[in-house]
């Protein structure tokens, strides 16, 4: 039971968090045909850009209403008509979803009434799909921004079944938490149809940020879900949400289809992954596969093999909520112990951190902790790297954004196989450091006045 | 906020800048910035501009008043080089929050500056201003004195919220704030004949470092450089310099003139991407440092540096003139001054298509920076088909841009080399063009393209997502050029000025109505060209093809 604080400083300095509309646009990205529209002066929308194009190497949409200080003062209808107009003029797309910022919340814009009224004035525009969420700067993380989007794409798009409408049991709706890649969204894509299920993913980044070389040339995103799939999903027989950001998204998806929902706060590791296969193969009616079986066992195996390297770690992780408690779970499973945990925004999953103490603040906190408590693993974004390198521990980069190295977008944690390679990677990692800056020498238990060189174990 | 917008019309009447005095008054106070476009505008804020411009220097800490989103979307994200504090790139903002929205974020960024000096014990703290705290009305300026009488340090107020414009006002706003707060604040241990500063350079990639050794070997101390790899006490005792250069952009033209003005020291405008280039740029420091009082000796050493550069880099580019024997290089830059980039890789036996200069004298040199320009503005604007149609027509061999057509390029399968700022490699000096040649044929000479050109297994040959996009591009031009309305609106919807979004129609129509002779009636009536001026020539193409139009009013004086 981890108690959960909040820092006294003024200051923060390296920061972990990132913005809410960026995490909202980032949901948008997983629409088909969409064009995600931040409603605040273009630095907000070129920063983000910036963010997704390093991290995927690939074109990003992301446009602007490129509100100035004086359209900022006077509100913001005319930019918002006008980018509305542009972007389904010029890029055609089959969706625009906007997020608010920081600026245009502080004066107070009232999009929801912008976009009545636009629809009123452009008939054209009467049944496009618009969809709007309030996510200003200055309040949650990415991860909130994401969370708020899925649930009110929902709201905006699925259609509500009729009465007398009949459930497709073979399809399932997925509700990913922003924290699993489009590589990870494969994987369970692969696991639903081995047991004959028809996934639908919202968002479904694995359509539109894979990498993949496009069948046409778009300026808006080259995949994803489509809308007409969206608006049926009240016809599936279970929705799925992973990660405890998804509770509200699949509430609503409850509230207004009646499509009953499961929620699997993580997918890596052993135990997780057993409860996953089996609702799977409860809601099915088929038989675990024997590929499963078999990957079970090389999950076993691999935990056998890296339990030497990985217990007994000490790790220091940054991470948003959802992430930090899924890979720290596993990593405290396999014997590491979770010493300095720092996170973005609040979640119900943080006290149930295995730790003492759970910090909402930043990469400096991180490191002050890390050095304090001595751990000899670090795990964050790619901007823990001046972190890792002043602590000269090893760094394992995981979440968004992951700039400086390649390979984001496929970077597995989901599924007995994703956790196998995993594990692999950090114990590669754990391994490597010990060669390269830990080798013994002959003064390395010399005797001396402190008394024995041996570290003793530091339980907490 | 007053004296803020006193300050960016200050800016706006730059007597430096040429453009600027082409404009009449009414466009000088518009500002040289384009209207953005909502729905279609890309590029950094104001802001972005601010912290761009000043990030480099190393030792200070950069402060970020304002929402998460300011800093925590963007820091430690460019490539400039340090060669001692990391300070700079940590990055430190008061991540404000509703509470501070709603009593205001004065206390809190004060209390920020003292944690950062109690902690880091910076030379100084630069604050940016964002747009939130702008709007609550937070007063950076008086924070900053405030802070800065209490702790007995430089805290300098960068007033550059991003919804004031562009981020290329951005970096002239924080040129004003170091002309009003930094330099001159300070006095060098001691000063040289040889004291250079440079303007405007970043040290991306390390790339000063290309060049710093020649100036070196001179005996040419870089008093400083604002702001790639820059510490803040040599900023503020840059006005001792003799003479500055003022590298490459314009984007801080108005500390060069500045200090010109309070300083006397004289500056000229040059670059060192290129070998002629960087020639000219050695030969000009030498003798502007000379005419300010060192030895006449300096030009003899440098003409000698000179000679012996030029000819290692041209005999390392002789190397690959065989290889390169028919190659076509499709070159699209706004951004690194392309004259000499040309220079150098037609000199490496590469062709050069997408400009209609077949060899470039000194003389076209004007017309290919204008041309390349104005191709750096319109692929921004095109669709990523049209794009792609362009590459394929082109033939070209290899592709050198930066920005977004990078991904077009790649996905067809197409060589390509970042030209741009976030690129990894230091293209500066002699060494940097050798670099680029390298470079240039590594990317071409990959065996990778032969088979990325394969067609998959499933796929026939002809039959792939690339000769369909094709087909529909050709489609499209053939249906429009089958019916003769579609055809005449195609025609006249042609985009002509990028930066004021005026297309051919629009201007034809004016010189029509208005009887327009020139440019600047175009200008004044339609508003095209009036943005970075790269399409005037087109203006003066579309105004030959007129028939002369001789107005109404005139013929009925007649009658």
């Amino acid at each position: 039971m981890a108690i959960v604080t909040t820092p006294k400083k003024a200051c923060a300095v390296n920061p972990l968090k990132m913005s809410q509309p960026i995490g909202g646009a980032f949901a948008f990205l997983g629409l088909r045909g969409a064009m995600p529209l931040l409603h605040g002066s273009q630095g907000c929308t070129s920063f983000g850009l910036t963010l997704f194009v390093r991290h995927f190497k690939e074109a990003v949409p992301l446009q602007t209403t490129a509100m100035s200080e004086v359209a900022t003062v006077l509100g913001g209808y005319e930019n918002v008509e006008q980018a509305i107009l542009n972007i389904y003029k010029r890029t055609k797309p089959e969706i625009i979803g906007i997020c608010s910022t920081g600026v245009t919340e502080t004066k107070g814009d009232d999009v929801e009434a912008y976009i009545k009224l636009l629809r009123q004035k452009h008939p054209e525009l009467e049944k496009f799909p618009l969809v709007y969420v309030s996510t200003p700067d200055f309040k949650d993380a990415f991860q909130d921004g994401w969370e708020k989007t899925v649930a009110r794409m929902i709201e905006v798009l699925v259609d509500v079944p009729e009465a007398s409408a009949r459930r497709d049991t073979a399809r399932v709706n997925v509700l990913p938490g922003c924290h699993l890649t489009p590589g990870d969204l494969d994987e369970l894509r692969t696991i639903f149809e081995d047991f004959g299920l028809r996934p639908s993913f919202l968002p479904d980044l694995a359509g539109s940020l894979d990498g993949h070389i496009p069948e046409e040339f778009t300026p808006t995103t080259i995949g994803g879900i489509g809308v007409d799939e969206i608006a049926t999903m009240g016809e599936a027989g279970w929705t799925i949400a992973i990660g405890a950001q998804m509770r509200r998204a699949a509430e609503a998806m409850q509230a207004r289809t009646g499509v009953p929902f499961r929620l699997f706060e993580r997918l890596c590791g052993l135990i997780p992954n057993d409860a996953f296969i089996a609702f799977l193969s409860e809601i099915s009616g088929r038989p675990v596969p024997l590929k499963y079986r078999r990957q079970r066992g090389q999950l076993a195996d691999a935990m056998l093999d890296a339990h030497f390297h990985i217990g007994g770690r000490r790790l220091a992780i940054g991470a948003e909520p959802d992430l930090l408690f899924d890979l720290s779970s596993m990593l405290a499973e396999m014997g590491a112990q979770v010493r300095a945990a720092v996170t973005t925004t609040q979640s119900p999953v943080l006290e149930r951190i295995r730790t003492e103490e759970v910090l909402i603040g930043d990469l400096e906190d991180l490191e002050e902790l890390a050095k304090a408590r001595d751990c000899d693993l670090l795990i964050a974004h790619s901007h823990g790297r001046q972190t890792a390198a002043r602590l000269k521990i090893p760094f394992y980069r995981a979440g968004f954004p992951m700039f400086d190295r390649l390979g984001a977008g496929h970077q597995l944690s989901v599924g007995y196989r994703g956790t196998r390679d995993l594990i692999f990677d950090i114990a590669n990692l754990v391994i490597a450091d010990r060669e390269d800056n830990h080798q013994p020498t002959p003064d390395t238990w010399k005797v001396t006045d402190a008394g024995l060189q041996v570290r003793p174990p530091q339980l907490h | 906020m007053s004296s803020l917008s006193a300050t960016i019309q200050d800016v706006f009447n730059e007597p430096g800048c040429a453009k600027n005095a082409n404009k009449s008054d009414a466009e000088r106070k518009k500002g040289c910035t384009k209207q953005l476009q909502p729905g279609g505008a890309a590029g950094g804020c104001a802001f972005d501009g601010a912290k761009i411009a000043l990030q480099p220097f190393t030792d200070v800490a950069h402060l970020v008043h304002g929402p998460i989103a300011c800093e925590g979307n963007s820091w430690d994200n460019r490539g400039a080089a340090s060669s001692g504090s990391s300070l700079w790139r940590t990055g430190f903002t008061t991540d404000i929050n509703e509470t501070d929205i709603v009593f205001g974020g004065e206390k809190r960024l004060y209390k920020a500056i003292k944690e950062i000096i109690d902690k880091y014990d910076p030379p100084a703290v630069f604050v940016y201003q964002t747009c939130v705290p702008a709007m609550i009305g937070d007063d950076i300026n008086a924070v900053c004195k405030a802070a800065s009488q209490k702790f007995g340090k430089p805290v300098i107020p960068v007033n550059s919220p991003g919804f004031v414009g562009p981020k290329n006002l951005g970096n002239k706003l924080a040129g004003e704030a170091l002309l009003e707060h930094v330099i001159g604040t300070e006095e060098p241990d001691y000063t040289t004949p040889y004291d250079l500063n440079l303007i405007g350079e970043y040290n991306l990639s390390g790339e000063l470092w290309q060049v710093k050794p020649l100036l070196d070997e001179l005996g040419i101390r870089i008093l400083s450089c604002i702001s790639g790899d820059g510490k803040y006490r040599e900023v503020a005792s840059s006005h001792r310099a003799r003479a500055a250069m003022m590298v490459c952009s314009k984007a801080m033209i108005n500390v060069a003139r500045k200090m010109e003005e309070r300083y006397g020291i004289p500056f000229f405008e040059g670059s060192f991407y290129g070998i002629q280039d960087s020639s000219d740029s050695l030969r000009e420091i030498a003798r502007l440092l000379i005419e300010r009082g060192a030895p006449a000796e300096l030009m003899e050493r440098t003409e000698a540096v000179i000679a012996r550069e030029e000819a290692r880099a041209w005999a390392a580019i002789e190397r690959y003139k065989p290889r390169f024997r028919g190659k076509k290089v499709l070159l699209i830059t706004g951004g690194v001054k392309s004259w000499s980039v040309v220079a150098a890789l037609q000199e490496a036996g590469l062709e050069l298509v997408g400009t209609s200069v077949k060899k470039s004298t000194r003389e076209d040199k004007e017309r290919i920076k204008e041309l390349m320009g104005q191709d750096a503005h319109m692929i921004d604007d095109m669709a990523p088909r049209e794009m792609f149609k362009m590459l394929k027509d082109a033939k070209a061999d290899i592709m050198l841009s930066g920005g977004k057509s990078q991904f077009v390029a790649l996905k067809a399968a197409m060589p390509w080399l970042d030209i741009n700022q976030e690129r990894c490699h230091a293209y500066m000096g002699y060494v940097g063009m050798v670099k680029l040649v390298e470079e240039i044929d590594k990317a071409l000479f990959n065996p990778m393209w032969e088979q990325l050109r394969q067609p998959a297994p499933w796929d026939n040959e002809g039959d792939n997502w690339q000769s369909r996009a094709i087909a529909q591009v050709d489609a499209q031009a053939a249906a429009i050029a089958a019916d003769p309305v579609r055809a005449e609106t195609a025609r006249r919807s042609k985009t002509i000025c990028f930066c004021k979004k005026v297309d051919l129609g629009t201007i034809e129509d004016a010189i029509h109505a208005q009887s327009l002779t020139t440019v600047d009636g175009v200008r004044d009536k339609t508003n095209a060209s009036g943005g970075c001026g790269a399409c005037k020539s087109r203006v003066e193409d579309v105004l030959a093809a007129m028939p002369a139009v001789v107005s109404s009013t005139v013929l009925q004086a007649a009658e």
